[in-house]
């Protein structure tokens, strides 16, 4: 227990190209830190025999799906969750395949770390730019290269080079300040957990001891205070007639019971009367707890609306400068009122210009094409119907994100990083 | 623990569930929770009533009886619900066999597993539920790890596992058609461990089953089933009495108990942390085909 302090939960998640091997790197990652069930591993055996192979197929173990299992490719994101002595850890396995993107974007946004996977023979590919371009966007700050299939060259210290001073050269321009290089093989389990004997040549650690050492710094900004209200409870039962309580999840900063606090987009002022978790009081509260407030004096506050304190507000936008990661099938229309989901508001957009998008193997801006497609990341302007109380992106991902909704479709259409 | 601004891990976890199950109240008209009576639902419906307290929780139970459930079960979910003053919702896999809706399996792997999702689909129209909230946890089984918090359903109440819908960051979307509704599961990160130490924190009340005590049971491919007049018998079966406990509940015809001596919420939580079988190991309903978990979802089951 003593060593499990406070960086005990460490989001990860896989990315890189189709086949690289990270459904297989997850699958020998439980096996061989045995955290794998008996039923589960036997259900696995039984697959492999009937899909005629001799070894264990170890990407069974997150290829759940039919399709996935037929096809041996994933299509969406896997959680795993799995705990050694010294950490807990919450696992998304993403797919690679360009047509499933969006899912490894669903994967990623929640995560603290991702593994980059590139297959030794074939080194940096178009996927692996485009998910390594995505993470840095999330505001992943660790990355751990898994240079892998290292058996398929021999454990050659030089075809291992060449990749590490190519991904060297391509992440300069990502704002990912942390990456660490991991020659392995997945299939065998070189570097996994076990340190390699085929790799004599690298002296650094294996991939679960980094997992287990690294220090995430948190994301949480402790700060600007933002309370956005996502429910409000009125329980108008005989003994809490007067209740009127505030219900949501601190996105940033401290509030304590008598701070004096700003309700946007109003402007009345009031104190916090008090601050529950279910029905137990407590003195304050901070991001990411769940709670409910009372205010001292009776102003009118609904969803979407947001708490905050008088020096320190967010900005009120009605022009939104972003930037889009597309993922609907249909492209990027100007005539749609796309729907806007932000915090616990949701409004109506137009998208003004597209200022340029970005090719994503040079990361340069492309001024000339500026056709928004699925996959597609793109810098834009954005009109919104009433105006959105916004931080940057970086300061703050509750209140710097957005997703995009086609009202014809409902689907989510892309993921937005406010600037 | 607060000191430094540190949420402990069930602490994060409360907090995103109560997130979840705030943003279906906002979000959707006629919201449900699934509830079967077994500890996961006990969970969801113990994080509803403090995510929406002092009021009461402002959507109704809906559970679906097969009509083979522990007595112990709805029991305890009729107290339950008085207790905590909301509407409870009852569909009947009985009635729904009795209108000829489904017919009943015959054989000795006879089951109303399957039968409950025509049963659950009609309730959820019958309803008009737009968001049924279920306990479903991503760690149960390896079609339920590619669940979505908010997991859309067509208007035959189907899931497509190849086109769900991206979820970014903690923004649901849960716009939709008429006729249309979402599954929501915000247990989704927890673990069968994670769910044992929750209880056993929060001193919340369970169905007796779970603890362990002595049952007439039969043996049946290595599961061991309570003896019912519900378990289709067999001639070569000769029940005995057994000391044992439930991990999960379900039907009582498909429900594998383990032998055990753990009769209070430590040992079961010790018990738990040890085991290297997962807790769907002893489900028949999971063990008929290796994506049966998956098909059943697809046609709109739990
Ligand atoms: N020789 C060798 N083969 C490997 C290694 N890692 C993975 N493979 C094989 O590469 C193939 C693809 O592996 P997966 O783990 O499914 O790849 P993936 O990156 O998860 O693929 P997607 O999820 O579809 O993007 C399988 O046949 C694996 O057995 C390795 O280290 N060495
Ligand atoms: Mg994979």
């Amino acid at each position: 227990m003593s060593t499990t302090n406070q960086n005990s939960l460490l989001r990860f998640t896989t990315a890189g190209s189709v086949d690289d091997g990270k459904s297989t790197l997850i699958g020998r990652l439980l096996f061989d830190s045995k955290s794998i069930f008996e039923d589960q591993l036997e259900a696995v055996e039984s697959s492999s025999r009937k899909k005629g192979l001799e070894n264990m197929d170890l990407s069974l173990l997150t290829d759940g799906l039919r399709a996935e299992r037929e096809q041996g490719i994933t299509i969406d994101v896997a959680y795993r969750y799995f705990a050694t002595p010294r950490r807990k850890f919450i696992i998304a396995d993403t797919p690679g395949h360009v047509q499933y993107t969006r899912n490894m974007v669903t994967g990623a946004s929640t995560a603290d770390l991702a593994l980059i996977l590139i297959d030794a023979r074939h080194g940096l590919v178009e996927q692996t730019h485009r998910h390594s371009f995505i993470a840095s966007l999330l505001g992943i700050k660790h990355l751990v290269v898994c240079v892998n299939k290292m058996d398929l060259v021999d454990f050659n210290e030089d075809a291992y080079h060449t990749i590490t001073s190519a991904y060297r050269n391509f992440s300069v321009r990502l704002n990912i300040p942390d990456i660490k290089f991991i020659p392995m093989s997945a299939l065998l389990g070189d570097n996994v957990v076990e340190n390699s004997a085929n790799m004599p040549w690298y002296e650094g650690g294996t991939l679960l001891s980094h997992l287990e050492e690294i220090h995430v710094g948190s994301d949480r900004n402790l700060q600007d205070c933002r309370f956005p209200i996502q429910y409000v409870i009125r329980p108008q039962t005989d003994e809490d007639r007067d209740f009127r309580g505030y219900a949501g999840r601190v996105a940033s900063g401290v509030f304590k019971v008598g701070d004096k606090v700003v309700a946007l987009p109003s402007g009345m002022q009031s104190r916090i009367k008090e601050i529950f978790i279910g029905s137990d009081p407590v003195d304050r509260a901070f991001p990411p707890q769940s709670v409910t407030m009372t205010l001292e004096s009776d102003i009118d506050l609904s969803r979407g609306d947001m708490l905050v304190r008088e020096n320190n507000q967010p900005r009120s936008l009605q022009e939104i400068d972003a930037q889009l990661c597309w993922m609907g099938e249909e492209r990027l229309k100007p005539a749609v009122r796309y729907i806007v989901r932000h915090g616990t508001t949701e409004v109506k957009s137009t998208i003004r210009e597209v200022l340029y998008k970005v090719d994503i193997n040079t990361l340069h801006r492309n001024e000339d094409d500026k056709q928004i497609g699925m996959n597609d990341i793109a810098r834009v302007r954005l009109r919104i119907a009433s105006p959105l109380l916004t931080d940057d992106y970086r300061r703050n991902r509750t209140t710097g994100s957005f997703i995009l909704i086609d009202p014809g479709t409902n689907l989510t259409v892309a993921a937005g990083f406010i600037n | 623990m607060t000191q430094d601004y540190q949420l402990n891990h069930l602490d994060e976890l409360e907090a995103e569930s109560m997130f979840v199950l705030r943003e279906v109240a906002a979000q959707f008209e006629r919201p449900a929770i699934l509830f079967s009576g077994g500890k996961d639902s006990i969970v969801v419906t113990h994080l509803a009533a403090k995510a929406f307290a002092p009021a009461r929780i402002p959507m109704p139970l809906v559970h679906i009886d097969t009509g083979h459930n522990f007595p112990e079960t709805l029991e305890f979910r009729d107290a339950l619900a008085d207790q905590l003053g909301v509407q409870l919702v009852v569909g009947s896999v009985q009635a729904t066999i009795d209108a000829g809706r489904v017919r009943e399996e015959t054989g000795a792997q006879a089951s109303r597993n399957r039968l409950q999702t025509t049963t659950l689909l009609d309730t959820i129209e019958e309803g008009k539920y737009d968001a049924c909230i279920g306990g479903a946890r991503r760690d149960e089984e390896k079609a339920r790890a590619k669940e979505r918090f908010f997991s859309h359903r067509d208007d035959f109440g189907q899931w497509d596992p190849k086109q769900q819908r991206p979820e970014l960051w903690n923004l649901f979307n849960g716009n939709h058609m008429p006729g249309e509704h979402f599954r929501v599961f915000p247990l989704n990160n927890w673990t069968e461990l994670d769910i044992w130490n929750y209880i056993t924190r929060e001193q919340i009340a369970l169905p007796s089953l779970y603890f362990a005590h002595d049952r007439n049971c039969v043996v049946r491919n290595g599961v061991i089933l309570a003896h019912s007049e519900h378990l289709p018998h067999r001639e070569d079966e000769t029940p005995e009495t057994m000391r044992v406990r439930f991990r999960t509940l379900g039907d009582l015809t498909i429900t594998g108990a383990i032998e055990s001596d753990a009769d209070t919420l430590e040992k079961i939580t010790a018990e738990v942390a040890a085991t290297r079988i997962t807790e769907r190991g002893g489900r028949v309903d999971d063990k008929r085909s290796e994506t049966s978990m998956e098909d059943r979802k697809k046609e709109g089951y739990f």
